[in-house]
C-alpha cells in the first residue's frame, strides 16, 4: 500500500489509508460532520435565491405552521422516497415484492413504511380480535391463543435485519443489471422487533422438544408455510407484535408474525396462525420448489437458512451522481445472519487496495451495520467496492468466487462483493469487476 | 471473607437460584385448549409420508376437467405456463443456462403438489376446491409430467408412494452448513 502525501492545500491532513485517496476512517469523525453538507452528494434542486436566503426572511417564518397531526408523515418534499422495483406476478396485484430504497436512507433502521415486502398472495386484512394462533402436533396440550393473550406475555426487543433469500437475484444474471442499489439489493431492511419468545408458548403447550421440526403457517390466502428447526424455535425465535415501536404493519404480518433472526426472510412467516410440532420437515412448496438453491451441477441445496455475510455501498450508487472531484463520504450497510459485523473494508481502486471503514455504533448481531469512509475523488474513473467480515470469520466473496462455487442458477443467497463504477462525469454504474 | 459475609453470599445465591427457577416455570398460560375438531379444520399441511391426507380420490382424466376450468387461464394449456408458472416439462434443463423448474423437473415430493394446490390454488379462490378435485388436479399434473399413468388414481394411499424424478437431487444444508 503506497503512501502519498495529500496536497499542501488539503484542509484535512490525513494519511491515505489505501489507493485512490481513501482517507483515514476517523477523518470525518474528528473533523466534524459540518463538511458533509458542502461536499456531500447533491441530489436535490438548488433552492431559488430569492426569499429564503439571507438577508431575506423565509416565507415559512412569517406565519404559523401546520397544526398537529394524529399520525405523522414524511415531508412532502421527500415524496419520491418510496419502495422501489415493485413487481407482481402476472394477473396478480399482491404476489411478488417491493424493495427498500437503500440509497435514499441513512442510519441502520428502515422506516416501517419502506420495509421491503414479499407476499405470496397479497396482504390479508386481518381483524386482530378474530385472529387465532394454534399450537399443536407433537404437544401435550394443543393450545389456541388470541392476540390479546399474546400481548400479555413477557417480551423481548431486538434490532434485526430481515433479508429475502432472493435479494440481489439480478446479480446472478450474465450482465450487471442497470438498476439502483435498492432495486437490486433492497430486499433487506432493519427494524426493532418486539414480541414473545416462541419458547415460552412451546413450553406451555408441552411440546416434545425432541421433535426436530416445527411448521409455521400464515393466515394469508397462500397459507404460506415453512418448516423451522426446533433448535431455532427454542433458541432465539419469537413472535413479533411490534415493529419500530408500533404494532406490525399489515404488510409485515399484522397482527403477529414469526421472527427468526438471521434466517432467510421467507421463514419468518407473517400473519402467523399455526405452529405444528412435527417429526419431519413438511416439505412445503416454499422449501422445495422455491427457496432451494440450484447449483451448476443440477443439484439443489435445501434448508440454506442463515443469510450470509454481505455489504453494499449505498452512497454513492447508481442514480446518485458525484458533483465533481472533491471530498466525499462513502456510506453503506453490512450484515450477517451468522452474527455481528467485525469489519468492513472499502476499496476505491477496484479491489487492488483496501482500507477499513468506520462502523457506526451500535454494531449488533444480525442487524444492519452502517459503515462510513472518507474518500477524496480525483475525478478519474474508478471502481468502488466494500467487503464485510463477520465475527465468525466469514468474509464476503467476490462474484467470481460465488459463481465458481454455486453457479448462476441459484436464484437465492447472493452475497458477493458489489462493484460500483464511477465514471469521469460522476455517474455511477453497476459493474462486474 | 468473614464467615458472616460468606453466609450472606450463599443466601443471596440460593435466593437468586430460586428466583430464576420460579421465573422459568411461571408463564402466563393464556392459551385455551384446542379441540380435535378445531385442529382438524386448520391442519392442512401434508408431509411426504402423507400423514393427514383426507379421504377422496381423483384421476388424471377428472383432473383435466378441473384444470381447464380453474387453472389453465394462469398456467396455460396442459401446464405449459404463461402467464404464470410452467408446471410441466423441463426435464434435463437444470444444468443449462435456463433451467426450467416444474413439478416434473424439480419438485421432490408429490405430496407438496396436493398440499399447495389445496391451500393456495386457484389463486383468486384459495381453499375452494374439494378434496376430490385436488386429488384429480394433482393426478393430472403428475400424469402430464410422465410420472404416473393415465389410469392411475391418486388418493391418501397412492399419492405418498409416487416417486418424483428429481427427488435424489436435493442436498440438505441443515444441520450441516452450506
Amino acid at each position: 500500500m503506497a503512501k502519498r502525501r495529500p496536497p499542501m492545500q488539503d484542509p484535512f491532513p490525513a494519511e491515505p489509508a489505501a489507493e485512490h485517496e481513501l482517507l483515514d476512517r476517523r477523518l470525518f469523525l474528528t473533523h466534524g460532520m459540518a463538511l458533509l453538507g458542502a461536499s456531500g452528494l447533491v441530489t436535490g434542486a438548488v433552492p431559488p435565491a430569492s426569499a429564503a436566503e439571507p438577508p431575506d426572511t423565509p416565507a415559512w417564518m412569517q406565519f404559523p405552521g401546520a397544526p398537529f397531526s394524529g399520525y405523522g408523515h414524511p415531508a412532502k418534499y421527500e415524496s419520491k422516497v418510496t419502495r422501489t422495483n415493485i413487481q407482481s406476478q402476472p394477473g396478480t396485484t399482491g404476489s411478488g415484492g417491493s424493495r427498500t430504497p437503500l440509497e435514499a436512507l441513512d442510519g441502520m433502521i428502515t422506516p416501517s413504511g419502506l420495509h421491503f415486502e414479499r407476499h405470496h398472495s397479497g396482504v390479508p386484512d386481518i381483524d386482530p380480535d378474530k385472529h387465532r394462533l394454534l399450537i399443536h402436533g407433537l404437544v401435550q396440550r394443543p393450545l389456541i391463543f388470541t392476540v390479546e393473550a399474546l400481548l400479555r406475555y413477557p417480551m423481548v426487543s431486538h434490532m434485526y435485519f430481515l433479508e429475502c433469500s432472493g435479494n440481489s437475484r439480478p446479480m446472478y444474471g450474465a450482465t450487471p443489471p442497470a438498476l439502483t442499489c435498492g432495486q437490486v439489493h433492497g430486499m433487506v431492511s432493519c427494524s426493532e422487533w418486539t414480541g414473545v419468545p416462541l419458547r415460552l408458548l412451546l413450553e406451555e403447550a408441552g411440546a416434545d422438544l425432541s421433535a426436530p421440526w416445527i411448521l409455521a403457517e400464515g393466515a394469508d390466502a397462500a397459507a404460506m408455510s415453512r418448516s423451522v428447526p426446533m433448535a431455532k424455535a427454542m433458541d432465539d425465535a419469537f413472535l413479533a407484535l411490534y415493529q419500530n415501536g408500533e404494532r406490525l404493519r399489515p404488510e409485515n404480518g399484522y397482527p403477529v408474525r414469526l421472527f427468526l433472526p438471521g434466517y432467510e426472510g421467507n421463514m419468518s412467516v407473517k400473519w402467523l396462525r399455526r405452529i405444528k410440532v412435527t417429526p419431519t420437515p413438511t416439505m412445503t412448496k416454499d422449501e422445495t420448489s422455491k427457496y432451494t438453491d440450484l447449483q451448476a451441477d443440477g443439484k439443489a441445496l435445501m434448508f440454506t437458512f442463515p443469510m450470509e455475510v454481505k455489504s453494499v455501498i449505498t452512497r454513492p450508487s447508481p442514480g446518485l451522481t458525484l458533483q465533481g472531484p472533491g471530498l466525499y463520504e462513502l456510506s453503506g450497510l453490512a450484515w450477517s445472519g451468522h452474527g455481528s459485523i467485525k469489519k468492513v473494508e472499502v476499496s476505491a481502486d477496484g479491489g487492488r487496495t483496501w482500507a477499513e471503514a468506520a462502523l457506526l455504533a451500535p454494531v449488533l448481531p444480525r442487524a444492519l451495520t452502517r459503515f462510513r469512509m472518507a474518500w477524496k475523488w480525483n475525478g478519474a474513473p474508478t471502481v468502488l467496492k466494500s467487503r464485510a467480515t463477520d465475527n465468525t470469520g466469514a468474509i464476503q466473496p467476490t462474484r467470481d468466487a460465488l459463481v465458481a462455487a454455486h453457479g448462476t442458477n441459484v436464484s437465492y443467497h447472493y452475497n458477493a462483493i458489489q462493484a460500483w463504477q464511477v465514471e469521469a462525469n460522476g455517474e455511477v454504474k453497476n459493474v462486474y469487476a | 471473607m468473614s464467615t458472616r459475609s460468606l453466609i450472606a453470599a450463599v443466601l443471596v445465591i440460593i435466593a437468586m437460584a430460586g428466583y430464576t427457577r420460579s421465573r422459568a416455570q411461571e408463564t402466563p398460560n393464556l392459551g385455551r385448549p384446542a379441540t380435535p375438531a378445531e385442529i382438524a379444520g386448520w391442519d392442512i399441511s401434508i408431509p411426504p409420508d402423507g400423514t393427514g391426507l383426507p379421504p377422496g380420490s381423483g384421476t388424471p382424466e377428472q383432473g383435466a376437467v378441473v384444470y381447464v376450468q380453474k387453472c389453465q387461464a394462469c398456467h396455460g394449456e396442459k401446464g405449459a405456463g404463461q402467464p404464470n408458472d410452467r408446471l410441466v416439462g423441463g426435464q434435463g434443463t437444470l444444468v443449462s443456462a435456463n433451467p426450467v423448474r416444474t413439478i416434473g423437473s424439480y419438485w421432490p415430493y408429490a405430496t407438496t403438489v396436493f398440499d399447495y394446490v389445496r391451500r393456495a390454488m386457484p389463486y383468486t379462490q384459495s381453499q375452494s376446491l374439494t378434496n376430490d378435485e385436488v386429488y384429480a388436479v394433482t393426478a393430472y399434473l403428475l400424469h402430464l409430467n410422465g410420472i404416473i399413468g393415465a389410469q392411475d388414481t391418486m388418493n391418501a394411499q397412492t399419492l405418498p408412494q409416487v416417486r418424483m424424478p428429481n427427488r435424489e437431487h436435493f442436498i440438505l444444508a441443515y444441520p450441516t452448513p452450506r
